[in-house]
């Protein structure tokens, strides 16, 4: 069984190649020069550099955290460079006129933008590096009134969206990473679905990190208002490099009364070698706030980076409002993943649901970190919990730490834990039945993630059950 | 179709089989009966590949083959199917799925056509009835929640679909109720031919009341101690296993 583990666990990252791009690069280091620099490239508004100078300034005060339980070398913050843009002479009007190599990157990655386009009906928003080099279908949204592009463009086009929700549910004072963040990020997503707009087609962005030693600092905004319903797919592959690459993202969802807001993530990030060289470390904040009878929905499959610092969270402001995390989160060789969520219950009668597989493989070790905090004003709420983890071999580490705090006596909390090894005897039986000893991991790890995948959307668990190694036809269906 | 030789096998370098020797022909059942601790689950056990179940010394040859040399799925794909003692439960994988890419493996290693979702639906339906399961079983994950007696009528439910050349049942009979017991038997009864073979491992006579063996043999102390016809056990159900023993002490 061992060596099946092994081979499974040791594939290559597919996804390693570098594309030569000449890119406008900000020199390495961190000070309100560099911000400035950032916020002039961008051509922004005063309030928009005054936003990112309270953020740095309150940086500067803060500590980096350690309460998580992954180990690391020191980050050296001021090596990195905070602005790195391809150059680009021209707006482009349309796919031809993107730089062929740029599509030829997407092309391997076989997420090409033509073929997003012309078969699923997804409208994509490139991300590469950190400035929006494509947009499509953004017509075809406007005739709903749906805003999708990117967040500088927001900034330039739609100030006032922008102002109003930028930090409302992600504070520039939040955490260290997020106040990075709110400093010095670059690009990212902006979307708005105006009043009881169910949008038409899921929306997608695709994330790479391609420039060497450029921090990537992506900033998301979803915004839907009263009524309105999104479903969001963040998909992420990065090449391969030698050096640690820093990610600290924001994500920033607002699902107003009666709104629903669903976001789903693959990340398959650079892990780093077989013997933990390299690899991304990924720091992320992702929030979102749900108001009166509003519904937020968290799903991922995490399968990438050398750290995973990650909590997707809901804060259940309006009552009967709905919080829902789905995860599955991969790690092996010498991955490390600290992941789980925040269901933080305000409103009356808010119900949330947790259900985290985590699955560990080689050395990787992994932590599911959950708090569930129902406050004195959620009468009647809601949780129901489930963690399980798998582990494959006998070198990796699953570790379960929920928190649960409960201050109204009306709450109901289920929370159910389980751990499991892909056992001798599960392959045994498998084997015994024909079945070959690989596609047998495939078959019981798929089997294990079901409840997860079936969260998906369509196209992106395909995406899931490939990167976790498996075949479409697994247990999945 | 099976030979073997000699065979000594164990597990945790504990020798548990010691000098094992078994003709079973083509078309033949074969009931091994033996006292706990024989070394009944540790045949089936090391005819089916099971890791750390090793023979050290000894042959055993299948359809000319020497099976040891073959990897657990291939002795699978050869045609050996062992009806486990306790199935395990794979959560998440969903019951006709798994019997589906089972077979086709075995299909396509045989050299035959891998059936298509319809053809397949189509044979594990009628290979459904004959051990009198419902149709809800095949939406449900591999064994999850199955009781004890369903659990060992999937197992002949894999069988009747899997169509292996041989057959080992290890102690399928344990903990099942008389209908269980009869279902199972049928299951067994509609794939005996001259082309199968089945090797029935029981510690109880009972289920050789529905599934009459053509021979019958006593393991004792990881050795065939006794060998004869179906009469054999009912004599064994009559007077216990301790007279073999100590027929066999008396020999030493």
């Amino acid at each position: 069984m061992s060596s099946t583990i092994e081979q499974i666990a040791s594939q290559e990252y597919k996804y390693g190649f570098i594309t030569d791009i000449e890119a406008d690069q900000a020199p390495p280091g961190l000070n309100e020069d560099i911000i400035r620099l950032i916020s002039a490239k961008k051509n922004e508004p005063q309030w928009m550099l005054d936003f990112r100078l309270k953020a740095f300034r309150h940086w500067l005060t803060m500590k980096e955290p350690t309460w998580a339980n992954i180990t690391y070398g020191p980050i050296d913050y001021q090596a990195t460079s905070y602005y790195s843009a391809p150059k680009q002479k021209k707006k482009l009007n349309s796919l031809d006129e993107v730089d062929p190599e740029l599509r030829a990157t997407f092309a391997k990655l076989g997420i090409s933008l033509e073929e997003q386009k012309r078969l699923s009906g997804v409208a994509v928003d490139a991300v590469f590096d950190s400035v929006s080099v494509a947009t499509t279908f953004r017509t075809e949204l406007a005739k709903v009134g749906v805003i999708f592009c990117s967040f500088s463009d927001a900034v330039q086009n739609h100030p006032d969206l922008v102002q109003k929700y930028l930090g409302s549910v992600v504070p520039y004072t939040d955490n260290f990473f997020a106040t990075l963040n709110s400093a010095v990020f670059t690009d990212g997503s902006f979307c708005y679905i105006p009043k009881g707009v169910r949008c038409p087609m899921e929306l997608s962005t695709y994330f790479r990190i391609n420039s060497a030693n450029t921090g990537q600092f992506e900033r998301t905004l979803i915004v839907a208002d009263e009524g309105a319903t999104v479903s969001y797919l963040e998909g992420c592959t990065a090449p391969m490099r030698d050096e640690n690459q820093l990610h600290a993202a924001v994500v920033e969802l607002v699902a107003l009364d009666n709104a629903s807001i669903k976001y789903s993530t693959v990340q398959n990030w650079y892990p780093g070698d077989k013997e933990g060289r390299g690899g991304i470390y990924n720091f992320v904040t992702k929030r979102g706030k749900a108001f009166k009878n509003a519904k937020l929905s968290w799903t991922q499959v995490e399968t990438g980076s050398a750290i995973t610092w990650k909590y997707p969270s809901c804060i259940l402001q309006g009552d009967n409002s709905i919080g829902e995390f789905y995860s599955v989160a991969l790690t092996n060789h010498r991955q490390q993943a600290d992941t789980g969520t925040k269901m933080i219950h305000l409103g009356k009668n808010t119900r949330s649901t947790i259900v985290s597989k985590g699955i560990s493989a080689g050395h990787g070790q992994q932590t599911y970190r959950g708090e569930v905090k129902i406050m004195k004003s959620a009468e009647g709420a809601r949780n129901y919990s489930q963690c399980d983890s798998l582990l494959l071999g006998d070198k990796c580490g699953a570790h379960t730490f929920p928190y649960i705090e409960v201050r109204n006596s009306t709450a109901k909390m289920e929370h159910e834990a389980s751990t499991s090894k892909i056992g001798e005897d599960q392959l045994f039986y498998c084997q015994q039945r024909g079945i070959s000893a690989e596609d047998a991991v495939s078959m019981i790890v798929n089997g294990f993630c079901r409840e997860v995948f079936k969260e998906l959307p369509m196209e992106f668990a395909v995406e899931a059950t490939k990167l976790l190694g498996v075949s479409l036809e697994g247990a999945v269906g | 179709m099976l030979e073997i030789n000699n065979l000594h096998a164990g597990i945790d370098g504990k020798e548990i089989l010691k000098g094992l020797t078994l003709k079973i022909g083509t078309g033949e059942v074969h009931a091994i009966m033996g006292p706990n601790g024989s070394g009944k689950s540790t045949l089936a056990n090391v005819l089916a590949g099971r890791p750390k179940y090793v023979a050290t010394s000894g042959t055993v040859t299948y359809q000319g083959k020497d099976l040891l040399a073959l990897p657990t799925e291939e002795r699978a794909r050869e045609g050996v199917f062992l009806a486990m003692q306790y199935p395990v439960e794979i959560p998440g994988v969903n019951n006709i799925y798994f019997l589906k890419a089972a077979l086709n493996a075995v299909r396509k290693h045989q050299g035959l056509e891998e059936l298509d979702a319809m053809e397949f639906l189509q044979l594990a339906r009628e290979k459904m009835k004959l051990v009198e399961l419902d149709e809800a079983f095949m939406s449900r994950s591999v064994n999850e929640g199955f009781s004890g007696g369903e659990k060992k009528r999937n197992e002949i439910f894999q069988m009747a679909v899997l169509d292996p050349k041989l057959a080992i049942l290890d102690e399928t009979d344990s903990g099942l109720d008389i209908d269980a017991l009869r279902i199972v038997a049928q299951g067994v009864n509609a794939l005996r031919s001259e082309k199968h073979s089945v090797l029935v491992i029981t510690h109880y006579q009972r289920l050789l009341k529905y599934l009459v063996p053509d021979f019958v043999h006593v393991l004792a102390d990881g050795r065939i101690v006794k060998s004869g016809g179906k009469e054999l056990a009912e004599e064994l159900e009559q007077k216990g296993y301790e007279w073999i023993e100590e027929e066999v002490a008396a020999a030493r």
